[in-house]
């Protein structure tokens, strides 16, 4: 940090004050905010610095690049926050290619009238997820929107990484014969958000899945050179992400309902709400398309790993011209697993 | 979780599977109307038909209050939202049903309609205790499973004096459907549409009981069985309906007898008979015109009463050109034979009802079922289309 | 239709008619006021935030017991 003049008269009250639109001002105010809270917190040299950007050396080869916005409500839900989510979901869609995530940065939106005590909460939260997966957040920005234009905080992150020679993971990969893993249990963070929304409360001790996976992903490059495909089943639940791998390879896929890890609280909280696990959004779970002659070694891999315990092989990969993708139920019918349209609702009926 | 695994457990399936098929005579065709969206759901879900033999097919019926809610009234509930002082409570299932003008409640919510959704009237109620200052008006849709929660709802309204709380009722009633169908030129004259037995709604007969059913056993000679709504229940329920149909029998019969009793929820109705009462017709989506289908609230309780506290106009609209949701409600034609499924009309920009509610013909067929090859049951409508 | 589920009570206020429910390990409040007489470790079937009416545990074994017959007669005749 930079040497000890007091620029800032009185310290930022973190406990009683709030945004407000000075802080997104460029002036004292937000360099204070900039100075008390994110660099504090996020702490790192690159970011210490003070500039507009961030200056560092990078190794020949291929860089991966990633952004994501982050609008959720609430922000502060079981197992998780708005911050730890931004940073472990850049974080996995940088690592889903392969790719060793080397740097951050962090753009908020903050709407007036955010207490402060909040927005600490956020970064600390992020500067913790950061530290404990070794990407550090290196450049940032803030700007404030008058009360009632934002839902509290906005937060888009921005991912960096590199890929070694001769890994090649795509979506368009997949062939028919491959063999389809999930990295653990579908459905736990859209279910625990849900659990703490409004007027759809209800009491459970599911929590948020939320968690980097750049280090799982690296023990799988490791012990197996071609992987195919690797995608984590965001918005949209694991369904979704499946139907965009086929799509996007011009494959179809039989999945096996049975062989699919749900937790049984994650079961009963979607038969009450009338959700389909399948559909329902996940923070720390990857699906890995490859050879059916690696499955075993990824699956060994995988649950070695603590973010990979529950890893199973659900499915293949097949021929289907209309790419559709199709379950074995745990009753013994069939049935086609569509893409999610618009957000899945609560039902009654 | 308790009730639920057991019942559909993939060991019994098959063993009920061999006994269907050997049961069905394999010279006739066997046409099962389920009449409950919960029903279809379930079939599609756990791929039921495919456990059936070729001869045994599952009719999709009107059984879906998000489907048969006529667009005017969804009209009426997005002109209640769109008045500022109006909070509109809804449950899910309605946010994105199109509406006249290709609006929704949902689309409604985003141009700044105060829209909120929930899941239980108790939340609604909630929110009224939570903002005494606004108007708080409930969309109550349903069959008679969903109406005494609304009963109770207004009654607690009352006791506890919430002023600004006020339902706008659309619940509506199974029997009068179920005769409405029965009773339809394709079935009765016609014979076009050919219905050999029906599988009665599980949680409509939690409450009514299984009693109002024997009057269509006996009047149309078609034989019920009241089916549980898991997978289990839904195929051990078509073996009994088999069996009624083998032997010549028309009788109302109970599967899911863990629930369902022949008076039903004695105290329910009562709650529900001091609350309502019988509108003398309401338009359904697909079935027209319903003479005693459809429930309003009494004047005891007016105040709570959404229709009476505003203007609640009657708007008569009229489905998509091409939309052949009516058809398809009544069973007569399936979603592969609307012109606008799967062109025009998907998931992702429903046209009608059929599509946007998770129960409705055209969306669970769309998720389930597209890889199956088109149905084997001919549905010949010799009128002029 | 309509979505309901079996839940157990696990917890009751006889004044307010409410009760806490478990399906598995999730809890939920729902109102009891349309159960005669409402008990702890009654299970009940759910729907949108109210007990509809009581399981019997009899009823629903025999329905099994049912299921599994109907497989017996057939393996039986042929």
């Amino acid at each position: 940090m930079s040497a000890v003049i007091k620029r800032f008269p009185v310290r930022l009250d973190t406990r009683r004050g709030a945004v407000d639109m000075t802080h997104g001002s460029g002036g004292r105010a937000m360099a204070q905010l900039i100075e008390e809270l994110f660099v504090k917190h996020l702490d790192n040299e690159l970011l210490g610095q003070g500039n507009d950007q961030a200056l560092f050396p990078v190794d020949a080869g291929r860089m991966v690049m990633s952004t994501d916005g982050h609008v959720i409500s609430p922000l502060f839900f079981p197992g998780g926050d708005i911050g730890a989510l931004a940073v472990h979901g850049t974080i996995n869609d940088v690592a889903m290619s392969g790719a060793k995530p080397l740097y951050l940065s962090a753009a908020f939106i903050l709407e007036e009238g955010l207490p402060l005590a909040d927005l600490e909460r956020v970064v600390v939260s992020m500067a913790e997820a950061a530290a404990s997966a070794d990407v550090p957040v290196v450049t940032g920005d803030t700007k404030v929107v008058e009360r009632g234009k934002g839902d509290g905080i906005f937060i888009t992150t921005t991912g960096i990484g590199v890929v070694s020679e001769g890994v090649n993971i795509s979506g368009n990969r997949a062939q028919p014969g491959d063999a389809i893993l999930v990295s653990g249990t579908i459905g736990d963070h859209g279910v625990a958000i849900m659990s703490s929304r409004e007027n759809l409360e209800f009491e459970t001790s599911i929590e948020s899945d939320s968690a980097a996976l750049h280090t799982l992903v690296a023990d799988m490059v490791n012990a197996v050179g071609d992987i195919h495909c690797l995608r984590d089943p965001t918005r949209g639940g694991l369904a979704t992400t499946l139907n965009e791998l086929a799509h996007q390879s011009g494959v179809g896929m039989k999945l096996n309902e049975d062989a699919i890890p749900v937790n049984p609280a994650v079961m009963a909280a979607c038969e009450l709400l009338g959700l389909d696990p399948l559909y329902v959004a996940n923070e720390g779970k990857l699906i890995c398309i490859c050879s059916p002659d690696d499955a075993n070694s990824l699956l060994d891999v995988m649950r070695a790993h603590p973010h990979g315990r529950n890893a199973a092989r659900i499915g293949e990969v097949g021929e289907d011209a209309h790419g559709f993708v199709q379950m074995e139920t745990s009753f013994g019918g069939q049935r086609v697993i569509d893409w999610l349209a618009g957000e899945q609702l609560p039902r009654i009926c | 979780m308790k009730y639920v695994e057991e019942f559909r457990a993939r060991g019994l399936a098959r063993k009920l599977s061999a006994a269907i098929a050997g049961e069905a005579d394999s010279d006739r065709q066997y046409n099962i109307m389920e009449f409950c969206g919960g029903h279809t759901h379930a079939i599609f879900r756990y791929g039921v038909q495919d456990l059936m033999p070729d001869n045994v097919k599952f009719v999709h019926g009107p059984g879906c209050p998000v489907c048969v809610l006529p667009i005017g009234r969804i009209d009426n509930a997005i002109a209640l939202a769109e008045q500022r002082e109006v909070i509109l409570c809804t449950y899910g299932d309605m946010l994105r049903v199109p509406a006249s003008g290709r609006k929704s409640l949902l689309k409604a919510k985003a141009t700044g309609a105060d829209v909120r959704m929930v899941y239980s009237t108790r939340d609604a109620l909630k929110i009224a205790r939570d903002h005494p200052d606004r108007e708080v008006v409930f969309f109550a849709i349903g069959f008679e499973t969903t109406t005494p929660p609304t009963a109770v709802a207004i009654r607690q309204a009352q006791s506890e004096g919430l002023e600004k709380f006020s339902v706008f009722c659309n619940h509506v009633l199974t029997p009068a459907a179920i005769q409405n169908i029965l009773e339809s030129p394709e079935v009765r004259e016609i014979g076009s549409v050919c219905i050999d037995g029906f599988l009665g709604p599980s949680h409509v007969s939690s409450i009514i009981g299984s009693q109002p059913y024997e009057f269509f056993a006996e009047e149309f000679q078609k034989p019920v069985v009241i089916a549980g709504f898991e997978p289990l229940d839904v195929m051990q329920s078509a073996l009994m309906l088999i069996r009624q149909i083998n032997e010549g029998r028309h009788e109302v019969e109970n599967e899911y007898t863990r629930v369902v009793t022949r008076e039903g929820n004695r105290k329910a109705q009562q709650l529900v008979a001091d609350v309502f009462e019988l509108r003398r017709a309401f338009e359904w989506r697909g079935l027209g015109l319903v003479p005693y289908s459809a429930l309003q609230i009494k004047s005891a309780y007016a105040d709570f009463d959404a229709e009476r506290r505003f203007d609640v106009p009657e708007i008569k609209a009229s489905d998509v050109k091409g939309c052949e949701c009516p058809s398809i409600l009544r069973g007569v034609k399936k979603p592969t034979d609307c012109k606008l499924f799967g062109t025009v009309c998907t998931p992702e920009n429903p046209m009608g009802s059929c599509m946007v509610s998770s129960e409705g013909a055209c969306a669970a067929y769309w998720s389930y079922g597209r890889m199956r090859a088109p149905e084997v049951v001919e549905v010949k409508v010799e009128s002029v289309a | 239709m309509c979505l309901a589920l079996p839940a157990r009570i696990v917890a009751m206020d006889a004044v307010t008619e409410v009760a806490t429910v478990a399906i598995g390990e999730v809890r939920k409040d729902v109102s009891v006021a349309l159960i005669d007489s409402p008990a702890i470790d009654d299970y009940v079937l759910i729907h949108v935030g109210y007990a509809l009416n009581r399981i019997s545990e009899e009823e629903a074994q025999r329905t099994l017991e049912l299921f599994a017959e109907a497989g017996l007669l057939e393996e039986e005749d042929v």
